[in-house]
């Protein structure tokens, strides 16, 4: 094991560079550029972990005991780096993307707004590189906290609301997973992750187990969106459009489901899952949150709430993938983690740019705007199918994955939901193609394409949904990391 | 040699500046301030030494005169006194510090006698932590009860009214206590906790026991606001002058708390506590009860002190449900508790003593967010304050929270570890709607723009005090495993 600084320097440069953005209130462009630096330098720490764990290795930090015998300690293996690669990388985008929504739309409160952004990335990355629970509780509660500011950042009435549901659904999971955790202390001493799980040697009773993984599941299944459990993410679509596309569509519940692999892989453990039947709960909750949350999006005309209810159903195909219990099953739910990243976050950019550009928010008026913003509705197309799941985009690869996953553990139910489910996302996603490109549009003529400090990530971020759907391991080797990452769970599980 | 003496020179560097103050005071009224800082930072740093050397050397027993109990009268300084001594008293000097601007309006003229009361409350809040004499920390009590209705009593109009209350209801429970120490006298026949601890196995079975037990712990109940005892403490908090809460909240119910420990852990031990009826448990609701009611409560209000108090109300819960564990997670979570505590609501307090200075009032529905440019540090503190007091990590007030729910774990007690968890989420409702208040815009008052303001920050005699306490509380939550590693050491079974 090797011992380095790497990930506690990935984890600070965006918290540190707080300091310097609130000093440069004044003076917008020295402000952004700190952003930018701190996105490039974090985006480089993290990728220098990469090759180590493409070989399997971690970097572990041991810092200073949180409490007698809880270390506050990171570790950055290859399920970690991998995470923190997706989210680091896709806040380079979102950040130059930020800056043209922010003051396009003319956002009040700019300083807090970038400053809230650098503490969520921190949290988001501490949380991928959390070693045991009480350092993810640490950065999970962060997150939440760093989160607040950017959901209620237009300080309406609706803004002040969901964050008030954000609030208290967060808060609520956090102390569930306190409990959860201070409950896998008693019983077996230990908190660290481990492949293989850290109750798979504490043979508790049935119930005992059933009730602790119902607490963790409500713990981390709200910011994964989990039904019945998602209420504040479609309110959370509040926000300003950049916050819903990292936050929301990456990083916050992105590490709900990170959390929720955690859980099952590394602190139940895949057998014990299996044993005690706990991932068929995951099963039929994934499943049914898939199927309902995509009739639910039919029903949005806000072109955020769709995306934002699109968003809850693919969180749980992540979930579904876990729940399987096969190794492919666990690759086609890690690679989706990366596929719906690049997707949505393309879709929201897209969504954003039509509010700054047009001042259009929902999807009845949007008849007609392909003509005026190609660029950016042709990147709405990509995204769009590839989470309906059409080749070639990456989209498919994961959800063909997953599928290979289910009929490798004999289950035909899963493979079910996600065909009707991806009929259903073509269907409320096609409407929106539709009226873009075939409908006459009105009071268009005065409007071009929006900024190109928007135009060009969204394009970037759809152009890198095509190549990863076509070459899985063209960047990086993420087809083959998340194998890798998948297998260890069911190795070290083997007796 | 000044390390056998310690345990007498905390107490007496109290008596001395609480005759120093008036004396200087009758010449010089504007000293008595500084002389008040002066000496409690010279107790401060005599309990810091004290704290430093009992790590090293252990505990002390000072016999006043030479002469051993049981003809004499001893002070006893060892883990749990030594602690509880050195949380007051830095509390106390941060609050003297901050008391510089607010005394000229809330107390005007009586500066001298407002000074030397507040050290002989000190002194008696000291007396009882040390001695290690039962009827000796009944002098000690009435001196702290006294000048603390008294400091009560000096301030808005209401408040002689809520001091007399207190004074009433505060020296019924005096009186109990003193009771059950004359029953336990006429079993045992000594006054020392020491001795006594050591004949109880032999005695305990007797009713008169029982009954002395019962009675220490409802007289000291009534001082540590124990639901359902409570009922003196929310009107003398919100109407004393914000210098005497910011001294007595976060002090006087903490020391009340030390006596049950004391009673409790150290002189009864849990078995005999628990012998004839499970009083550690209903003592344990009781507190359980208090955490939610007061939470409830606090919710309630809108003046902010007066929501300070039910907090402190239910916060004691939290202290008293960790002693009602008897185990040494419980034990290290309700003492991490009095630290944090005392610092949280000392900061809190200070806060609303600031605001009181500045805005005239303290009052939560006339907050706006200006205050967030008037006041960018006060309200940074209060911002820190608070995510302590809701309980998130890495802030202190998360660790005497995680203790306590592993201290319940290990009973299997589910019905405290679910009240621990409830109790935060009534914390942070009464919390962020402060925080929503001072941080943002308020649609629901028609307001579209945000407020514009000119700074108008407090001093820096308020400012550092509560900057650095709201700092401690980073530093403590990472310095935990520490303070707990000490606390569990000092866990006596």
């Amino acid at each position: 094991m090797d011992l380095s600084l790497v990930p506690l320097l990935a984890i600070l440069v965006s918290l540190v560079v707080v300091v310097p953005i609130m000093l440069s209130s004044a003076k917008p462009n020295l402000r952004e550029f700190w952003t930018i630096l701190a996105a490039v330098i974090k985006f480089g720490l993290v990728l220098t972990l990469l090759p180590g764990a493409m070989r399997g290795e971690s970097v572990q930090l041991h810092l200073v005991d949180l409490a007698p015998g809880i270390p506050l300690a990171l570790n950055a293996d290859p399920f970690g780096v991998y995470f923190a690669v997706i989210a680091s990388g896709l806040w380079i985008f979102t950040s130059f993307y930020s800056i043209g929504y922010v003051r396009g739309a003319g956002e009040i409160k700019q300083t807090r707004y970038f400053a809230s952004f650098a503490v969520c990335l921190s949290a988001t990355i501490g949380i991928a590189f959390s070693a045991n629970l009480i350092t993810f509780l640490l950065f999970y509660e962060m997150l939440t906290v760093a989160t607040y500011p950017l959901v209620i950042h237009n300080e309406k009435k609706e803004a002040i609301d969901a964050g008030r549901k954000y609030i208290a659904f967060t808060l609520t999971a956090g102390l569930l997973l306190v409990a959860a955790s201070a409950l896998v202390y008693h019983y077996t001493g230990t908190l660290d992750f481990t492949p293989g799980g850290i109750l798979s040697d504490a043979d508790l009773p049935h119930t005992a187990m059933l009730l602790l993984f119902i607490l963790f599941l409500g713990a981390v299944g709200v910011k994964a969106g989990i039904m019945p459990i998602h209420g504040w993410l479609p309110a959370a679509m509040a926000a300003p459009t950049p916050v819903s596309a990292l936050l929301h569509a990456v990083a916050v519940v992105k590490s709900g489901v990170f959390a929720i692999t955690r859980v099952v892989g590394y602190v139940f453990g895949v057998d014990v899952m299996g044993d005690y039947g706990l991932n068929d709960i995951l099963i039929v909750l994934a499943g049914f949150t898939i199927i309902v949350a995509s009739l639910i999006a039919f029903a949005q005309d806000n072109l955020k709430r769709r995306l934002a209810y699109s968003t809850v159903g693919h969180l749980s195909y992540i979930v579904l993938g876990v729940a399987l219990l096969t190794p492919t099953g666990m690759t086609g739910g890690i690679m989706h983690i990366a596929a719906h990243a690049t997707m949505k976050i393309t879709l929201f950019f897209c969504a954003g740019a039509i509010y700054v550009n047009l001042h259009r928010t929902e999807i009845s008026n949007l008849d007609g705007i392909a003509k005026v913003m190609p660029w950016t509705m042709g990147a709405f197309v990509i995204g769009s199918m590839g989470l309906a799941g059409i080749p070639p985009i990456n989209g498919f690869f994961s959800k063909w994955t997953l599928a290979l996953g289910s009929l490798e553990g004999d289950m035909i139910f899963p493979v079910i939901i996600l065909v009707v489910s991806g009929i259903l996302n073509v269907g409320y996603f096609f409407p929106i193609i539709y009226r873009a490109y075939f409908k006459p549009g009105k009071g268009l003529e005065k409007y071009g394409e929006a900024s190109p400090l928007m135009v060009v990530p969204i394009m970037v971020t759809a152009i890198l949904s095509v190549l990863f759907g076509l070459f899985p391991n063209l960047f990086f080797g993420f087809y083959d990391l998340a194998v890798d990452i998948s297998l260890s769970l069911f190795n070290s599980a083997a007796p | 040699m000044i390390e056998s003496h310690l345990p007498a020179y905390i107490a007496l560097t109290f008596v001395l500046f609480s005759v120093v103050i008036p004396a200087f005071g009758l010449w010089r009224k504007e000293l008595s301030q500084p002389l008040a800082v002066l000496g409690s930072g010279i107790a401060a740093g005599f309990s810091i030494y004290g704290f430093i050397n009992y790590l090293n050397e252990g505990s002390i027993r000072y016999f006043f005169g030479g002469w051993e109990p049981p003809v004499g009268i001893e002070f006893v300084y060892d883990g749990l006194s030594g602690f509880f001594v050195l949380v007051i008293n830095v509390v106390a000097f941060f609050v003297m510090i901050h008391s510089h601007n607010l005394q000229k309006v809330e107390f005007p003229g009586k500066e001298m006698p407002y000074y030397a009361l507040a050290m002989l409350m000190m002194l008696g809040f000291n007396g009882m932590i040390l001695t290690g004499d039962l009827f000796n920390l009944y002098v000690f009590l009435e001196i702290a009860s006294l000048s603390g209705y008294a400091l009560i009593a000096i301030g808005e109009k209401q408040a002689p009214y809520a001091a007399f209350r207190y004074l009433i209801i505060g020296t019924a429970g005096g009186t109990l206590y003193l009771l059950g120490v004359g029953f336990m006298y006429t079993i045992t026949g000594t006054l020392n906790i020491i001795d006594m601890a050591a004949m109880l196995p032999m005695l305990f079975e007797s009713n008169a026991t029982f009954a002395a037990l019962i009675l220490m712990i409802v007289g000291i109940g009534v001082k540590a606001a124990l639901f359902p005892m409570h009922g003196w403490l929310p009107d003398s908090y919100t109407y004393a002058a914000s210098t005497s809460t910011a001294l007595i909240a976060p002090i006087g119910t903490k020391v009340a708390a030390y006596i049950l420990f004391r009673i409790i852990l150290w002189m009864f031990g849990i078995e005999i506590t628990d012998a004839i009826a499970p009083l550690s448990y209903i003592v344990g609701v009781l507190a359980c009860i208090g955490i939610l009611y007061g939470s409830i409560m606090a919710i309630a209000q809108t003046e902010m002190k007066r929501m300070l108090a039910y907090s402190s109300i239910s916060q004691i819960g939290y202290i008293i449900m960790g002693l009602s564990l008897a185990n040494p997670w419980g034990f290290a979570g309700a003492l991490l508790h009095v630290l944090n505590h005392a610092i949280m609501k000392a900061c809190l307090f200070m806060i609303s003593g600031q605001l009181r200075l500045k805005e005239g009032h303290s009052d939560i529905s006339r907050f706006d967010d200006s205050y967030r440019i008037k006041y960018p540090w006060t309200m940074a503190s209060f911002s820190i304050a608070a995510i302590s007091m809701i309980g998130l990590p890495p802030l202190a007030g998360f660790f005497s929270k995680w203790y306590l729910a592993l201290g319940t774990i290990d009973n299997s007690n589910w019905l405290f570890l679910g009240v621990i968890l409830l109790s935060s989420l009534l914390n942070a409702v009464y919390f962020f709607r402060v925080l929503e208040k001072v941080y943002m815009m308020n649609p629901e008052k028609g307001q579209k723009e945000p407020a514009v303001a000119e700074r108008n920050e407090a001093s820096a005699s308020m400012l550092w005090p509560t900057g650095i306490l709201a700092v401690s509380l980073i530093v403590i939550g990472f310095a935990n495993a520490i303070i707990v590693g000490i606390l569990l050491n000092i866990f006596p079974m």
